[in-house]
């Protein structure tokens, strides 16, 4: 603080409070070193460009309504498959004459709710098997484990797509599937998580101190594994996209009219060697937004978990 | 002395033993797995429709049908009864009859299977010869323009849709280009001219030396392959370049070096040499990863393998063959997954 100049005032003060070694309070140092990991972060120019297309589509699936420049299920027949760069359709439009544009505007709206809730599910459901398992360790353990096995052995799309045969196609039973086929990895890894803590001097300490096996589990056990998931959900995240899109594009997830990109694609399928755009464009939409999923998470793995960072 | 004979005789048992026992826990191992699959698959086809029997028997069955179909599954038994009819009739190969083909789906499945197992192949041996060498060159020349090219040329494979990329390929390939043959596993003139033997057509028509089907069938399989071939691509080229990177940091490189070995010999003979082991798991991985990743390659080059089949049959709500097929998969999936660590354990003697 000493050597802080005395013209740069506040400014120079908060960097300093943010950047200091000897933190003066336990808030003060998750902010210090939350800081720092952004510092990091920000350094990497790909993950940059990551957040910032994730940042993009949110913003675009908020302001949908404003920014679409046409109803994405008006049809007008008159005007189908327009070309690119056409008159009032920007993107073109659809064999039914609807804004290419529009639809891609609001599909990211459903892009935006499946990966939400997947990555709500998943890895909850990971991280609750995984920790039990692993603090109970004996025949729990065992069990819970094999179980996960079961399901990590799995073919996903297949599983997925057997469990949509039965509850039928739809975008909700679409989320149930993936969540159900996504979740092993993450109790795979919290077990991991959890039996290297379980051990450690600070969980004897609470223990002595009479907590309870729950409380242990949900207040000092989660905590430590959240960075290894979080890493691991920003990574899952492009394959939940490209699994999301793949059952839409069989017609197994959100169902017409709704504008998913997956099911755009196959619609425009159709037309694929004379009208080109009609099916190209979505899946475009599809790469870079999984592309930016991808970008961050290798970034945020440098930052959270430099153990398997292995890049320059 | 006669302890020591005793001992001997104990360490020299217990290898074969161990060999034994090795065998009986993997067969234990897939054993249990394919219950959990089978349980699940039970759980899908029978308990969570409404009416099983709509499902599987469609809504215009007549009523005989369905009271022969009722009887046979033993819905009127209780669940943990009925679960072991179900058993009893996989085990047998009994996937009961395609609505949509009319056949067992057995047959179905035997008669579909080997188109994927030749796209998969062909896949992979592209992804190996190509994810290989390009992962080994990207961690010896870490951080240069090539690494970064590999690690964007992975990116790009792990963001891709692959149904959209086979869509793209196939509207610049064949739409635009004509360089390569359209949907289907051998162009209209050249169906069932040649006798099926193993059921992958490359084998079968140079054993019936037809080799302008042979050429057909070429180049109708080589831009599918070659799509699932960047995918396996995509991910054996980052596997190999982070096995690599920690292999050249070892000290027995620096020492190979010192001896004054060419680079070609320490990257090569020596580091190489000792990533092989881990590469044959990823391999076998990447292998039972197209053969599902082929489902929606296959829909969109009309490939009639088992990923089309299963799809078909999924838009016609025909539940045996969706169950039928997912087991096959399933099981194919776990042996390979098994059999993969079963080689690392074959190869590497600290893993026993």
């Amino acid at each position: 603080m000493s050597n802080a100049e005395p013209g740069s005032g506040e400014k120079q003060n908060l960097r300093d409070w943010l950047r200091t070694e000897t933190p003066t309070s336990r808030r003060h140092a998750k902010i210090a070193s939350l800081y720092q990991g952004w510092l990091t972060l920000k350094a990497n120019k790909l993950a940059m460009i990551g957040l910032f297309i994730l940042v993009f589509l949110v913003l675009v699936a908020i302001f949908a309504p404003l920014l679409a420049p046409a109803d994405p299920f008006e049809q007008d027949l008159a005007n189908r498959l327009q070309p690119l760069w056409g008159e009032g359709h920007l993107l073109g439009t659809d064999s039914l004459g609807r804004d290419i544009l529009s639809r891609l505007i609001y599909g990211a709206r459903i892009t935006l709710y499946i990966v939400t809730l997947v990555a709500m599910i998943a890895p909850i459901v990971g991280l609750f098997v995984g920790t039990v398992a692993g603090y109970a360790g004996g025949w729990i353990d065992t069990i819970l484990m094999r179980i996960t096995d079961i399901f990590l052995a799995f073919p996903r799309l297949v599983l997925a797509l057997a469990f949509v045969a039965a509850l039928g196609a739809g975008i909700e039973n679409a989320v149930i599937a993936i969540s159900l086929t996504a979740w092993p990895p993450y109790a795979r890894i919290a077990r991991a998580e959890t039996l290297t803590i379980r051990g450690s001097d600070y969980i004897s300490a609470v223990k002595l101190q009479g907590a309870g096996p729950l409380r242990i589990i949900v207040k000092h056990i989660w905590p430590l594994c959240m960075s290894s998931i979080i890493v691991r959900v920003t990574l899952d995240m492009a394959g939940i996209i490209l699994a999301a899109a793949g059952l839409g594009f069989l017609g197994m997830g959100a169902q017409p009219p709704s504008p998913e990109w997956g099911a755009m694609i196959s619609e425009g399928r159709k037309f694929l060697l004379d009208y080109w755009w009609v099916a190209t464009v979505p899946g475009l939409a599809i790469f870079t937004v999984s592309l930016g999923f991808n970008l961050l998470g290798d970034g945020l793995r440098d930052v959270l978990d430099p153990k398997d960072a292995g890049d320059a | 002395m006669s302890a020591t004979i005793q001992t001997e005789n104990g360490r020299r048992a217990s290898p074969v033993f161990s060999v034994v026992a090795t065998i009986a826990k993997t067969l234990g191992t897939i054993a249990i797995t394919m219950l959990g699959l089978l349980f699940i698959t039970f759980v899908i086809g029978r308990i969570m429709p409404i009416d099983p029997l709509i499902s599987i028997l469609g809504e215009r069955a007549s009523k005989e049908m369905y009271e022969a179909t009722y009887i046979k599954l033993g819905l009127d038994k209780p669940l943990v009864v009925q679960f072991f009819y179900y058993l009893w009739d996989v085990v047998r190969g009994d996937f009961g009859v395609s609505r949509l083909t009319a056949r067992p789906v057995i047959d179905d499945i035997i008669r579909v299977f080997p188109a994927t197992l030749e796209l998969a192949t062909i896949g992979t041996i592209i992804g190996v010869f190509v994810g290989i060498p390009l992962g080994v060159v990207a961690a010896v020349k870490r951080g240069t323009w090539i690494d970064q090219t590999a690690r964007v040329i992975a990116l790009v494979g792990y963001s891709m849709p692959i149904f959209w990329l086979g869509l793209v390929g196939l509207l610049v390939f064949y739409g635009i280009l004509g360089w390569v043959g359209g949907p289907g596993r051998v162009g209209i003139f050249y169906v069932d001219i040649v006798p099926t033997v193993t059921g992958l057509i490359l084998v079968d028509s140079i054993l019936d030396g037809q080799w302008d089907v042979f050429r057909d069938a070429v180049s109708h399989i080589i831009l599918p392959a070659s799509l699932l071939g960047y995918y396996s691509l995509a991910y054996i080229s980052r596997m190999t370049r982070s096995f690599m990177l920690e292999q050249m940091n070892a000290e027995y490189v620096t020492t190979a070096r010192v001896k004054g070995l060419s680079e070609w010999a320490v990257v090569w003979r020596h580091a190489f040499g000792n990533i092989k082991v881990p590469l044959i798991t990823v391999v076998a991985l990447s292998y039972a990863g197209l053969l599902e990743g082929s489902v929606l390659t296959e829909i969109i080059f009309s490939w009639p393998g088992i990923g089309s089949y299963i799809t078909t049959a999924l838009l016609s709500a025909d539940m045996n063959a969706v169950l039928g097929g997912t087991v096959v998969v399933g099981l194919v999936f776990v042996c390979l997954n098994i059999f993969s660590d079963m080689l690392y354990k074959f190869f590497d003697p600290r893993a026993r």
